[in-house]
């Protein structure tokens, strides 16, 4: 959904990898959790707990919590957490199932 | 064992955050700053430290004009708390917060809460949709990221940020098929007697002409007075849709980046339960503030944008008024230092503040966006419709606490800060009555949801907020 800037001046660096629900993606330095996922083209986001409706990021300034996604096991704001190499990312596909397993 | 305590802690790192932290430590305080980002600069100087060249150059001289706050923020005495969330602040000021997962309290003599703004909710059919976005979003990955909106763009809404998204997007290489304006021809009439005023300040003025022409050159067609938005998609967005020019149009689109002005983020205050008033010419509430930014609360300040939409530049000279308001009550300076020291920023605060009224007039939010057919979402995260909110209304709910209750509308993870001023105006409707008697949700500590594990650290007996930064 979103695309990294051609720079004049500065080649694009090479980058790091992290995991989304299993596949690799590419991140750059400095880049947010939810932006290098949106570089990446991930849709959705996730499906809302109430309905099962897809949802990508809104503001991604920490308000709307449409980019929440589960990192190394918490639930986070993908947009307020700088991505790592190795993260291990996981997208919520509606509503949590109280008697599974864990 | 005690609790850690400051002479002042400013929470939020944007212009005023900064601003007031530079101006406390400067001054004798021991000063503390958190926020929530990994970075200093808020959102409208976000990244400013680590911003290429190139990119810096794109974004222009107003943004640059941060680099200054962040450098004398760096070489201050302050002491800086990034990726920290603060998540309860109580009125004898004592500071619950998160940083790498783990909690801590800290007592403070004064607080300045420079939380800032945030955009306006658009709830219009199909906001919802993967794809549509706040145009404030496309900044900030711009900003951050140096990375923009891929494939067809369309910007849909009203105020100055449109706009300046759309020249900064369009440097950056983006595609923006289409810009859609949604304020009514009225707002014209209404924003002209607020001319005079702004042309006294007239850098503003000269800066939005600027930006049409621009976008005008480049040919961008350019839809004005719209009204009837949409969104049209089944998965994502794939078009928008409206009424101009005399029809309906439907231009396809992959993103599709909304905006009607910002608004203060009022949250810490909600919690603090310190007065608010209704704005009628913002359409938002903000908080009520003495002329040293103090609240309802005795030594809790308010600068920036939080305090009331008027700007960067603004922000900056309220943090500063703030601070020495601080330092004055803790004895630090004496009467006329405050008063000389802040004279300058008074009047820079008068002149950034004059072009607001013309503004605010010129492009107040549709009608139609503030009262959202029934079938628009209005609650993003519990997925309550503006329908559902009318007929709770005339089921005899009174107010947006008592929505809560009936829907769970506002009781999501976001705690109401999209839906919050949608409901309130939806009930003041509905109700008949003003927006300021409706009021607003009830907001309750933690600020944002932690974990149960963050707490583990928070007894009585271990609270020293010692290791808390390692």
């Amino acid at each position: 959904m979103f695309k990294r800037m051609q720079s004049p001046v500065a080649p694009e660096q090479d980058g790091f990898e992290l995991c989304v629900d299993g596949t690799p993606i590419t991140a750059q330095n400095g880049e947010t959790v939810a932006l290098a996922m949106l570089n990446a083209g991930i849709v959705p986001f996730r499906h809302t707990a109430v309905s099962g409706q897809a949802r990508a990021p809104l503001c991604l300034m920490g308000v709307c919590f449409d980019c929440m996604v589960e990192i190394d096991g918490r639930l986070v704001q993908s947009c307020m957490v700088d991505a790592r190499p190795g993260m291990r990312v996981t997208l919520l596909t509606g509503a949590r199932d109280i008697g599974a397993a864990e | 064992m005690t609790t850690r305590e400051c002479d002042l802690l400013v929470i939020g790192g944007g212009p005023a955050g900064m601003a007031a932290a530079n101006a406390g430590a400067a001054l004798g305080l021991k000063t503390l700053l958190m926020d929530e980002q990994m970075q200093a600069g808020g959102q409208i100087y976000r990244n400013i430290n680590g911003v290429s060249g190139h990119l810096g150059a794109l974004l222009g001289p107003d943004y640059l004009h941060g680099r200054e706050l962040a450098a004398r923020l760096r070489g201050s005495a302050v002491e800086t708390h990034f990726g920290t969330l603060v998540w309860e602040v109580t009125a004898d000021r004592e500071v619950s917060a998160q940083k790498n997962g783990q909690s801590f309290r800290l007592r403070a003599k004064q607080i300045i809460a420079a939380s800032g703004a945030m955009e306006r909710a658009s709830p219009v059919p199909g906001w919802t949709l993967p794809g549509v976005m706040n145009a404030g979003a496309a900044q900030i990955a711009l900003k951050s990221g140096a990375s923009l909106p891929a494939g067809r763009v369309v910007l849909a809404g009203g105020g100055p940020l449109l706009f300046l998204v759309a020249c900064q997007l369009m440097d950056a290489g983006a595609e923006i098929t289409a810009i859609v304006e949604t304020s009514p021809a009225a707002n014209l009439l209404r924003a002209l007697p607020h001319l005079p005023t702004a042309l006294t300040a007239p850098a503003y003025l000269i800066k939005g002409l600027s930006m049409m022409r621009k976008i005008r050159v480049a040919g961008i067609p350019w839809f004005r007075q719209a009204s009837a938005l949409s969104i049209d998609g089944r998965q994502q967005v794939e078009a928008v849709r409206f009424h101009s020019r005399g029809q309906d149009q439907r231009i396809a689109a992959d993103v599709v980046l909304l905006h009607h002005g910002i608004i203060p983020n009022t949250q810490i205050g909600r919690m603090l339960r310190i007065e608010h008033a209704w704005n009628q010419g913002q359409l938002c509430w903000h908080p009520i503030l003495d002329s040293w930014g103090e609240t309802s609360s005795p030594g809790i300040r308010i600068a920036g944008d939080g305090g009331g939409i008027a700007g960067a530049l603004a922000a900056e000279a309220s943090g500063m008024i703030a601070a020495y308001g601080a330092a004055y009550t803790l004895g630090k300076i004496t009467e006329p230092e405050r008063d000389r020291g802040t004279a300058m920023m008074r009047r820079l605060l008068d002149r950034h503040r004059r072009i607001r009224p013309f503004l605010d007039a010129l492009y107040q939010p549709p009608e139609w966006l503030l009262q959202p057919s029934d079938d628009v979402v209005v609650c993003r995260c519990e997925e309550v419709t503006a329908g559902r909110i009318r007929k709770m209304a005339s089921q005899g709910c009174t107010g947006p606490n008592q929505t809560k209750f009936f829907s769970r509308c506002g009781m999501g993870p976001c705690q109401g800060r999209i839906c919050g001023l949608p409901v309130t105006q939806i009930l003041a409707r509905e109700l008949r009555r003003d927006p300021g008697e409706v009021g607003a949700y009830r907001i309750r500590p933690p600020l944002k949801p932690i974990p149960i594990g963050s707490l583990a650290a928070l007894d009585s007996t271990t609270t020293t907020g010692d290791d808390y930064g390692n």
